[in-house]
């Protein structure tokens, strides 16, 4: 990289610049999954189970079939071969049993058949006429209560599998009896379901040899893997093409069974077939934030020192996947206590199978422990910033390695300032704006930052442009624009030139966008790319172009996308394609290709994001109205690489915090394990008229252990803690600590 | 979806006709008008309603807002949401209605719902809304799954045995403190129905939720003049701040002299099988000063004999707080 390209003139990393592919989006050009049509195009409508728990007795196909327009009704008997995806396998799938394996039913809305038809509205009135009876039918365990007796007084907890320790340290049983201040509470969240906008869809062609599937994806790369696997093609057969996500919140991470059935269907019928969800299948059959319970015992002296953290906690868990919420993620580093263990179990539940959602683990378990810290500082009569200053590590505890770049006291402090915490008096129900009382509360967030293998291509044109290309995706967070930012960044050719080619798995294997690590991923192999692509223009231009008069690549440089003579201006220089016009080249090409950090098994450093919230919750008591004022966040994720995309992600994450804390739930109907909210109007998340005004600061310190750019991820981050922060905002203006999200408004009528 | 015939009357005789030829005008009726849709086709999509014949009406010469003769205002079936919300006689005379409106639904959907449409909103009891589900008032005798299932949003008044789904509509609990009349054309000619009579309650056939007959047209909408001096206020209670149905909901009018409530109209919504009108509280208002005890006592009478579900107890609590907090606001 030249080495003033930062402070460079066309320096664009850090540059709040507005999203390149905005234009294509607001005025409809850019293709969504749905969006592709191609001539012969089928409709394909899957049919559900009724039940949770039982066996499919006969499923009769007649009426659908005899129904206008219908091309064919699949069920296991001739749906075609699928194949098992192995245990051993890492790729990113939840529900590994291929769809329509066999009669068993373990979850309501399971596909049980599959109508094809000319078009939509015909394939779902078929679709309807599909009669299944069932046998064996149980009873669906579908309750909350994950383990009704938490714990005994011996600290051994009933549960569905024996605890191992996911972290200990020290002997935190003993330490939490002899503390002098104690905090025993039991954490509830609740099931929670994606809802993005953008509904899971798949447009599936194949050609008798090979697929290409158009899909909503997060993970070009691993639908790729995992579809010619259980289709039992080889990989080169099968391409995934993800040109825009309506985004996924890592709901569309997996594979799901809808995309082997619209490959199926294409593979049997040789015509293009098209399957959207409709919104009541995606609270079924595409994964949801599992419920969690989570008990955290805080010790600590009398000053507010932490000597003992233990967090026990309990997961559902569908019968169909091994999907583990990790809700002890961060507690094992986030405070320093030399005394902690944390464990975790399941719970079985007959439910359609769970999956990652924004922030997993981490951001039910930051609600929990974030929740104890304020119950401890209350214990204490001890500010709750003061109590989380007063425990900060100087290293990761549970590792004993340094953070690369820990600076959560600073988020705290900053944030106090900008939010006048100062003024905070702490007794509830105290503070008052007229009728309305406020309510303070803070909390703290972090979330791993980490990269996972990636290549990419730079492509200097011809034409002036230069080109980017990887098979990663953008899913709504701004990979597009940030990717031409470092490329714009690496080459000094404005964002504007620079062309972005992603979302498709012909281009080089690019990483998965989730976990908050796409873009910390990409820096490496896209600077390497560069720089050979750069170093394979220096060499033409030394050998084609006859303006550097047979100068050495060595005596040459690259600025602002030109070449110029080492010690001379950039405007001394030729443009690259000025240079590829003279050695007649159509273009140069760099690839790079680099590692990953995630699975490092001794990493020198522990990579994490940080940050606070600080929120204002107003409280009617006498209309039992709670809404959230304002918020104030500060975030630490190293270098922002574009602020107004950046600002736009925590922001989206305090939103749906805001859901989180006071809305959010799916309900199951314990008689048939039916999801019954499964629609908009009833699924309650956050409006625009519940989003207050909201300030969003980035320390912006570069973490340049994970990258040269510095930047870490931050899609995640915001929505941790924030839930924590509004119910201890709750508690300051009511007096009712909510412990079981979302905060009702039965659970408020108590107060005052 | 089930398949049927579209046509689009030309004027009200000809829907009347079209619609006579139905068995019922309540649920699984074969006909439908169409106004707005966002109603119907909604649960046409879900196979809640199946009409063999839908028809349009549109076109019909029903969007206007007049006054009335006698200084009251006739509303039009066809009058969009937004524009009754936003009609200068309503903001002037009966802001109720302006404020009851405007809290329903989203910009979109009042852009689109009609007067008459709103009048004959369906539940929003999930099990109704699902096919796969028991529900009486969907397929009579097929049981009620709400009662031991998820209730949270349903009534607490008026419910029987059968069913104890809420009217969902802001709209029609404004018209309820009102005391509008609607205006049917029939086969048999006009009739002119108050409000107070129009909703049915479940009893043993939760299926009939008014008093529509095949071919029935709503054809406007009266208010009675305003009352003089009456001051007026709607308030909706839900978990979010905007598009979501009333948890509880209160519309009031009320007007002073000498220190003493002279004229009080109180309907709550959210809580009832039909929109909530209540004597009782009107009752506790009559003659008394304007204070929140006063106030207190009338929401205490709103709600007595409210009978509480397994999930939506708290609504009793909440409409109390509601009507106390709609009284207060409307007379300070
Ligand atoms: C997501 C969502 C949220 C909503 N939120 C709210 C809310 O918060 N508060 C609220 O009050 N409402 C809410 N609504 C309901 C909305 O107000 C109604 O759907 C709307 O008022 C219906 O009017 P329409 O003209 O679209 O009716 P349509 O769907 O056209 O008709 C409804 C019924 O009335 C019949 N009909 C219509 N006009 C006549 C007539 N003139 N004579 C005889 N029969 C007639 C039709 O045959 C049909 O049976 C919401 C709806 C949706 C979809
Ligand atoms: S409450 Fe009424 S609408 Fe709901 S399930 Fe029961 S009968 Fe059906």
């Amino acid at each position: 990289m030249p080495s003033d390209a930062a402070t460079a003139p066309h320096a664009a990393v850090g540059r709040a610049t507005v999203r390149v592919d905005g234009p294509l989006k607001v005025s409809g050009a850019a293709r969504y999954t749905s969006d592709f049509h191609f001539p012969g195009m089928l409709y394909a409508v899957p049919v559900g189970a009724t039940i949770a728990s039982g066996t499919i007795a006969a499923i009769d196909t007649r009426a659908a079939e005899a129904m206008p327009g219908v091309r064919k009704v699949y069920t296991r008997h001739n749906i075609g071969k699928f194949y098992r995806v192995p245990t051993s396998s890492k790729a990113l799938i939840n529900e590994r049993r291929p769809p329509l394996d066999d009669d068993a039913v373990h979850y309501y809305g399971q596909y049980i058949a599959l109508v094809v038809a000319d078009t939509f509205e015909h394939a779902t009135a078929a679709a309807r006429k599909v009669k299944a009876s069932y046998s064996a039918v149980t009873n669906p365990n579908v309750s909350t209560s994950l383990a009704p007796a938490m714990g005994d007084a011996s600290g051994k907890l009933p549960a569905n599998e024996p605890r191992q320790p996911d972290s200990e340290r020290g002997d935190p049983d003993a330490a939490f009896a002899s503390a002098s201040v104690q905090v025993d509470h039991t954490y509830n969240t609740p099931f929670e379901t994606h809802s993005s906008i953008e509904l899971h869809a798949s447009v599936a062609t194949f050609d008798g040899v090979r697929f290409t599937l158009y899909e909503t994806t997060q993970a070009v790369m691993n639908s790729r893997q995992l579809i010619a696997q259980m289709l039992g093609v080889p990989t080169e057969d099968v391409r995934i093409v993800t040109e825009f996500l309506g985004t996924g919140f890592g709901g569309k991470g997996s594979v799901w069974p809808h995309s082997l059935l619209a490959a199926a269907a294409a593979r049997d019928l040789r015509q293009p077939v098209k399957l959207v969800l409709t919104r009541e299948e995606t609270f079924e059959c595409v994964g949801h934030r599992p419920h969690t319970q989570q008990r955290i015992r805080l010790g600590a002296t009398s000053d507010g020192k932490l000597v003992s953290l233990r967090h026990d906690f309990i997961y559902s868990r569908a019968r169909l996947t091994e999907y583990r919420e990790n809700c002890g993620e961060s507690s094992s580093f986030m405070y320093s206590t030399p005394n902690l263990r944390i464990t975790s179990a399941f719970a079985g539940r007959d439910t359609g199978v769970a999956t990652t959602m924004r922030g997993p683990g981490a951001v039910p378990g930051m609600y929990a422990l974030e929740s104890a810290m304020d119950e401890l500082a209350v214990a204490l009569k001890m500010d709750p910033v003061e109590l989380r200053l007063k425990n900060e590590p100087a290293i990761d505890e549970s590792k004993n390695i340094p953070f690369s770049s820990r600076h959560l006291k600073e988020c705290l402090t900053t944030g106090a300032e900008k939010f006048g915490w100062s003024r905070r008096k702490p007794e509830i129900g105290s503070m008052r704006d007229g009728d309305v009382i406020l309510g303070w509360g803070v909390a703290a967030c972090t979330w791993m930052a980490a990269r996972i293998p990636a290549q990419a291509s730079v492509m200097f044109n011809a034409d002036g442009s230069v080109r980017v290309a990887s098979a990663t995706q953008d899913i709504g967070t701004g990979t597009y624009t940030v990717l031409a930012q470092m490329v714009s960044q690496l080459t000094g050719v404005t964002v504007d030139r620079v062309k972005v080619v992603i979302g498709d798995t012909t281009l080089p294997p690019g990483p998965f966008s989730g976990g908050s690590m796409a873009t910390a991923s990409l820096v490496p192999a896209v600077a390497q790319a560069a720089r050979e692509a750069i170093g394979r223009l220096l060499a033409a231009a030394a050998e084609g172009d006859s303006h550097f008069d047979k100068a050495s690549v060595a005596q040459l440089d690259f600025h602002q996308g030109r070449v110029h003579r080492k010690g001379q201006q950039p405007n001394e220089g030729r443009s690259f394609e000025d240079v590829l016009a003279a050695a007649r080249l159509g273009h140069v090409e760099g690839h790079g290709k680099s590692a990953g950090t995630r699975d490092e098994e001794h990493p020198a450093y522990s990579t994490h994001s940080f940050g606070a919230h600080f929120v204002e919750v107003a409280w009617q008591p006498e209309i039992a109205r709670l809404r959230v004022n304002r918020a104030v966040t500060v975030i630490d994720a190293g270098r922002i690489i574009n602020p107004l995309m950046g600002r736009n992600q925590i922001e989206g994450a305090v939103t749906m915090g805001i859901g989180m804390a006071l809305f959010e739930e799916t309900n199951y109907d314990a008689r048939n394990g039916m999801p019954v909210n499964s629609n908009l109007a009833d699924y309650i998340m956050a409006t625009h008229a519940d989003t207050p005004p909201m300030d969003v600061i980035f320390l912006d310190y570069p973490d340049t252990h994970l990258n040269e750019m510095g930047a870490r991820g931050i899609g995640e981050i915001g929505l941790a803690g924030i839930a924590a922060a509004i119910t201890n905002a709750v508690y300051h203006a009511t007096g009712v600590r909510v412990r079981d999200l979302p905060v009702h408004i039965e659970d408020l009528l108590i107060a005052a | 979806m089930e398949t049927f015939t579209f046509s689009r009357a030309a004027d009200p005789a000809e829907a009347i006709m079209a619609g006579a030829a139905a068995s019922t005008a309540q649920q699984g009726a074969e006909v439908r008008f169409v106004a707005g849709g966002t109603t119907l086709i909604d649960l046409m999509k879900l196979d809640v309603e199946t009409p063999k014949r839908v028809v349009d009406i549109n076109r019909l010469p029903l969007a206007k807002v007049e006054r009335a003769p006698d200084g009251g205002l006739k509303i039009g079936a066809l009058v969009r949401n937004s524009d009754l919300a936003h009609s200068a006689d309503v903001q002037r005379d009966y802001p109720v209605l302006s404020e009851a409106l405007l809290s329903g639904a989203s910009g979109q959907l009042r852009n689109m719902a009609t007067t008459g449409g709103n009048l004959l909103q369906r539940t929003r009891c999930i099990y109704f809304r699902n096919t796969d589900t028991p529900c009486n008032k969907r397929e009579p005798g097929s049981g009620c799954s709400a009662i031991e299932g998820f209730n949270r949003n349903l009534a607490v008044l008026g419910t029987s045995e059968q069913c104890i789904a809420s009217n969902p509509s802001d709209m029609n609990v404004a018209l309820t403190a009102l005391e509008a009349t609607i205006v049917i054309q029939g086969v048999q000619g006009e009739r002119r129905v108050p409000i107070g009579e129009f909703f049915l309650l479940p009893g043993d056939t939760p299926n009939r939720e008014t008093v529509m007959q095949p071919g029935d047209l709503i054809t406007h909408v009266l208010l009675p003049p305003p009352h003089p001096g009456a001051r007026s206020h709607y308030l909706k209670l839900r978990d979010r701040a905007s598009y979501e149905f009333a948890l509880a909901s209160a519309a009031v009018v009320l007007a002073s002299e000498g220190g003493a409530i002279r004229h009080a109209r109180v309907a709550l919504g959210g809580v009832g099988t039909r929109p909530w009108r209540s004597p009782e509280a009107e009752a506790a208002l009559l003659s008394k000063p304007a204070t929140r005890a006063t106030f207190a006592a009338a929401s205490e009478a709103a709600v007595r004999g409210a009978k509480p579900y397994s999930q939506n107890g708290f609504k009793i609590e909440l409409a109390k707080r509601c009507l106390t907090s709609a009284l207060a606001t409307a007379t300070a």
